[in-house]
């Protein structure tokens, strides 16, 4: 008589070893896509050249029941090897990285290099009118700083996307 | 050996002796491969979809894989609505679809598609074939993955110039998969769980799907043995239909939409539910909220998405449906403690008083024949022998087909139910019978369906087969028709069928015997004839035209709000709910 569903929204996030062959990353947006999931944030780069794998980060929420869905329709790709989701397996670390182009002079300059060295961005270019901040951390951590960043005139952004691993001794 | 013969010979190590398929410029080296041998034989059909759904009939009929070779661009595009059709309802199939060469592939060159993307979401998985290094492994892959864990079709596209250029050849053995283990084991602990429920279960019931016909004829003997173990009733979906013996006293026949009342009833108020290899669809559950309220849940499927995906369950049991029922059975031999037998009689009583109210009922006439008429006495003319081979088109048809036939084994029975194809009967059958050539294989059809892949019976005469084609012709896309006088107000906006051919002279023109009754009377002499035709027959039998379908669970009711209509009474039309308006 589990029949109560529970409607809460739960952010989880899930990573998924693949194959590392053409096509895989389709296979996985074109299921989130045609099953109407939600994908907050997805990266994916090959991890292990000798065996060929490739390691995805999926952020994604759902009620409880869809996020089961979500990670068994994930096992059923046949490229996928193994589907692990950090939310619910312990404490996991989760990391983004962002490159942000702010432009101006003046006050406002000063002010987002006083800012960036508060939230230890790194300037990696900077001409006389411009910088570009290149800044890690928790998503919520970068979304502060984008946000002040905004004021003070960002022009363009660029964001990767969460990466994220399990903590303590354990692995995939 | 050339990419063309490697494909052959890993069909031949496969164990494949047939293919269904259509040539084109793209596939020209695999059909000069295929001319060359005589080890696989090649039926040709007369339409792409037509050869996918062949190799489902094929398929579903035997437990093998079906295999279909088509060629690139409109061929391979042809073939989507089949492949749709096998994923949706879980048959193994092989498709190989020529593709250009692999220098001229994203240039838009000739008959090119981009055939792994426009098939990605609907086959269980697909290839493109870039190396002819890969080629061998990749066809052995392509069965393993279509015939283990939940079946499903499987693509692969062949460049034309691996198909000409020569490679290497390993067998089946020699290839190993990394990732994809799908679990057939059930465990244990979770099995013990499900049988004490079911020991203490007082209004106990199954409900059990294609999964047991997936799983091979030992799963439905298993299944028989349990059941006539725990005395429990049993219900079965449109495809799992065969899965138990239709004709056995714990049968309660289909469930749904269109099931009967006592499995509907007997599935609102069970206690304990034991689903295996059924997939909750909503043409079984209704309305989600009012869907078995009471009971407890025991889902077993090989396919973990299928649990919990809309009804949650209390007992998930992922394995496969034979491996499953064996421990099952084995745990519940073990003890003696059997279940509440005075709760369990009560329970039976109860269905006994559901099963008085008849719901298959119809009014009989003498002037016109009822479809329901027709589908009985077609039944009693074929159901002492035990070589009948039933396919259905889709539409109201189908559901009579469904109600009036009783399986008593499974894979005898082909119909498509997930993506519900007009115009699947008449190539399932065809492959059908060029499975079992000595066979009574008939497609029940109705006038509409037929029309979609009508050409097939040029493939049917060409190669000698005895097909019998059953049309309830009522003149009417009749469940169409049902729908708009339930839900619009009779208005039948474009679902009455104009300008029908004459079926009788089509079966002449195609080199078929073509046979038509109109009364009542004509019905039992015309199957007769039909019968004892030794080759292909079409029979248009004309029948009321008015006739709905019932039981029938409106859109968006639940079970026990079914409408029993055609007991005599007229049954006023009950309102669809707003939220029903919206649901097919
Ligand atoms: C016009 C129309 C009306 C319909 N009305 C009804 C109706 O009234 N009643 C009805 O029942 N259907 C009806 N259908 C069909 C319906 O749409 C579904 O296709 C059908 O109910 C699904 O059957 P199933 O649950 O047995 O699942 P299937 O689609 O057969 O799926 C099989 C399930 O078994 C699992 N499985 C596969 N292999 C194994 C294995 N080896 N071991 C264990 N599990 C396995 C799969 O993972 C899957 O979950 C209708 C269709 C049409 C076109
Ligand atoms: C390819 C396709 N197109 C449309 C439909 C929608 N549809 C479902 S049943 C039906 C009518 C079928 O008519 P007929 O074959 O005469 O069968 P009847 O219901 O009259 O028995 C239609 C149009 C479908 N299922 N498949
Ligand atoms: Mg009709």
């Amino acid at each position: 008589m589990n029949n109560a569903r529970n409607e809460t929204i739960e952010q989880h996030t899930i990573a998924v070893l693949v194959d590392n062959e053409a096509g895989v990353l389709a296979r996985v947006i074109g299921l989130f896509s045609s099953r109407g999931y939600n994908i907050e944030s997805l990266t994916v780069a090959s991890v292990d050249p000798t065996n060929n794998l490739s390691r995805i980060t999926v952020v994604t929420s759902g009620t409880p029941m869809v996020i089961e869905q979500i990670k068994a329709q994930l096992y059923r790709l046949v490229p996928v090897h193994k589907v692990s989701d950090l939310t619910t397996e312990g404490p996991f670390i989760s990391r983004e990285l962002a490159l942000v182009k702010v432009v101006g002079a003046g006050e406002k300059r000063v002010e987002a290099l006083r800012i960036a060295d508060i939230f230890r961005a790194r300037a990696l270019d900077s001409t006389r009118d411009s910088f570009v901040f290149e800044i890690s951390g928790s998503t919520e951590k970068l979304d502060a700083f984008i946000g002040l960043m905004r004021d003070l005139g960002m022009v363009d952004l660029s964001r990767t996307g969460s990466v994220a691993i399990q903590r303590g001794a354990g692995s995939m | 050996m050339t990419g063309a013969e490697i494909i052959l010979q890993a069909l031949v190590d496969q164990g494949v002796e047939v293919i269904f398929g259509y040539p084109g410029g793209a596939v020209l080296p695999i059909y000069d491969a295929i001319f060359k041998q005589n080890r696989l034989r090649h039926i040709l059909v007369r339409h792409e979809q037509g050869a996918v759904h062949a190799a489902e009939g094929y398929a579903r009929s035997t437990g093998k894989p079906g295999v279909v070779l088509v060629t690139s661009g409109p061929g391979a595009t042809n073939a989507v609505t089949g492949l749709t059709d096998a994923l949706m309802d879980s048959i193994p199939v092989v498709c190989l679809t020529g593709q250009v060469a692999t220098h001229m592939i994203g240039n838009d060159a000739f008959q090119e598609a981009d055939t792994v993307g426009i098939t990605r979401p609907c086959t269980k998985h697909n290839y493109l074939v870039k190396d002819v290094n890969d080629l061998a492994r990749v066809m052995h892959e392509a069965f393993y993955v279509a015939t283990t864990g939940r079946p499903g079709p499987v693509l692969v596209d062949l460049p034309k110039d691996i198909t000409l250029m020569p490679g290497p050849y390993v067998p089946p053995e020699a290839v190993q998969r990394r990732s994809y283990r799908p679990q057939v084991e059930g465990d244990k602990e979770r099995i013990r769980a499900a049988v004490e429920l079911m020991r203490g279960a007082k209004k106990p019931v199954f409900y059990t799907g294609g999964g047991i016909i997936n799983s091979g004829p030992k799963a439905a003997k298993l299944l028989h043995q349990l059941v006539h173990a725990t005395d429990f009733p049993i219900t079965t979906t449109l495809l799992g239909l065969g899965g138990f013996p239709g004709t056995d006293r714990h049968a309660l026949g289909m469930l749904g939409m269109h099931g009967t009342y006592e499995a509907n009833m007997a599935m609102h108020d069970c206690d304990v539910m034991i689903a295996i290899g059924a997939r909750f669809d909503d043409r079984i559950t209704g309305r989600l909220n009012a869907f078995s309220p009471g009971s407890k849940k025991i889902h077993i499927d090989i396919d973990p998405s299928s649990i919990n995906k809309s009804v949650p369950v209390d007992v998930p049991i992922v394995g496969d449906a034979s491996r499953v029922l064996e421990e099952m059975l084995a745990q519940w031999k073990k003890e003696k403690s059997a279940s509440d037998r005075d709760a369990l009689d009560k329970w039976w009583a109860q269905i006994d008083r559901w099963r008085a109210r008849d719901c298959l009922k119809y009014r009989q006439d003498d002037k016109i024949i009822k479809p329901q008429y027709a589908l009985e006495r077609l039944y009693a003319a074929t159901r002492a022998r035990d070589d009948v081979y039933i396919t259905t088109e889709v539409g109201q048809h189908q559901m009579w087909a469904a109600q009036f036939f009783k399986f008593d084994r499974p894979n005898h029975w082909m119909t498509s139910g997930g993506l519900g194809t007009m115009g699947y009967g008449l190539p399932a059958a065809l492959g059908v019978q060029v499975a079992h050539p000595d066979a009574l294989v008939v497609d029940i059809a109705g006038e509409a369906s037929i029309l979609m892949n009508i050409q097939e019976l040029s493939t049917i005469t060409q190669y000698r087969l005895p097909v019998k084609v059953f049309i309830l012709n009522n003149r009417y896309m009749g469940m169409v028709r049902q729908w708009q006088e339930m839900l619009h107000g009779g208005r039948y906006a474009e679902s009455y069928m104009d300008s029908l051919p004459d079926f009788v002279k089509l079966a002449e023109a195609f080199g078929a015997m073509g046979l038509r009754a109109t009364k009542p009377s004509e019905l039992d002499k015309t199957i007769e004839k039909m019968l004892n035709h030794p080759g292909a027959v079409v029979c248009d039998i004309a029948v009321d035209p008015a006739e709905n379908c019932f039981p029938m669970v409106p859109s968006g009711a639940a079970h026990n709000e079914m409408i029993l209509g055609a007991d005599g009474e007229t049954m006023p039309l009950p309102k669809v709910s707003d939220e029903g308006l919206t649901l097919v």
